[in-house]
């Protein structure tokens, strides 16, 4: 069973870029600042997939030791911030993970469960 | 339905936007010598490969969906085989639930995504929540 543990992310300034490519998802809020602002956000977000990949890929060093994981998505993530991920091993082999940034919860009511 | 062919450069690709290190899913060698075909694809590439079938049915007008007030409230995957480059992952997406709650929209959709052999990959559940 994986320890308890909190890992650090900081997303750098041009991560949304970079997974914008790497995912298809071009949408301005996650590019432009400007865009976002005329859309009521505080600057340019987090992808949310982006976020919740930092939560899938801290779960262990092996990517195919993920079984599954279930995630729901509140606050805004911002680039350039740290976000701490909170990993909290169950008795019934569920891990509960946040990710939280600034005291804002990114991700909340996160399962993950591992390949044995 | 789509069909995704998973391209080793893809892979790359989304392992280095994501921060993912492993040799697994960079170096060719090290992914055969772990007994592979080719590069390992980290389990959230599933957004990659099932997006271009989920796309449609989120965008159906008869769905409702006004994708500008759209805000992605949750995610779930399950993974079974794993997806290496050179995999052709078929996918099937579609509306599992509709339902009004406080003036919000919310559309639970589904993913669920086999390989060219007819294997399961990677089941997925969606939510959205339209303001």
């Amino acid at each position: 069973m994986a320890e308890h543990r909190e890992v650090t992310v900081t997303p750098d300034r041009y991560v949304t870029y970079r997974y914008a490519g790497a995912s298809g998802d071009f949408n301005p809020i996650h590019l432009d600042d400007e865009f976002a602002r005329s859309v009521g956000l505080p600057s340019k977000i987090l992808h949310g997939l982006w976020t919740m990949a930092q939560v899938a890929r801290v779960q262990s060093d092996d990517p195919l030791a993920l079984k599954s994981l279930s995630v729901q998505f509140r606050g805004l993530g911002v680039p350039e911030q740290e976000i701490t991920i909170t990993c909290k091993p169950g008795e019934d082999g569920v891990v509960a993970v946040e990710a939280v940034q600034n005291g804002n919860k990114l991700v909340r009511r996160g399962k993950a469960v591992l390949r044995i | 339905m789509t069909t995704y062919l998973v391209g080793r450069e893809k892979v790359r690709e989304y392992a280095h936007a994501i921060g993912e290190t492993s040799p697994l899913c960079h170096d060719v060698e090290a992914a055969r010598a772990a007994g592979f075909a080719d590069l390992v694809a980290p389990p959230m590439f599933a957004c990659v490969y099932s997006w271009p079938a989920l796309a449609p049915v989120v965008l159906d007008p008869e769905t409702g969906v006004d994708f500008s007030r759209l805000v992605h409230g949750g995610q779930e995957f399950t993974w079974h085989e794993p997806v290496v480059a050179g995999d052709e992952i078929t996918t099937e997406a579609a509306l599992k639930e509709k339902a009004e709650r406080a003036g919000l929209g919310y559309f639970t959709f589904t993913t669920r995504s086999v390989n060219q052999r007819g294997e399961l990959v990677c089941e997925g559940e969606w939510l959205n929540i339209v303001r």
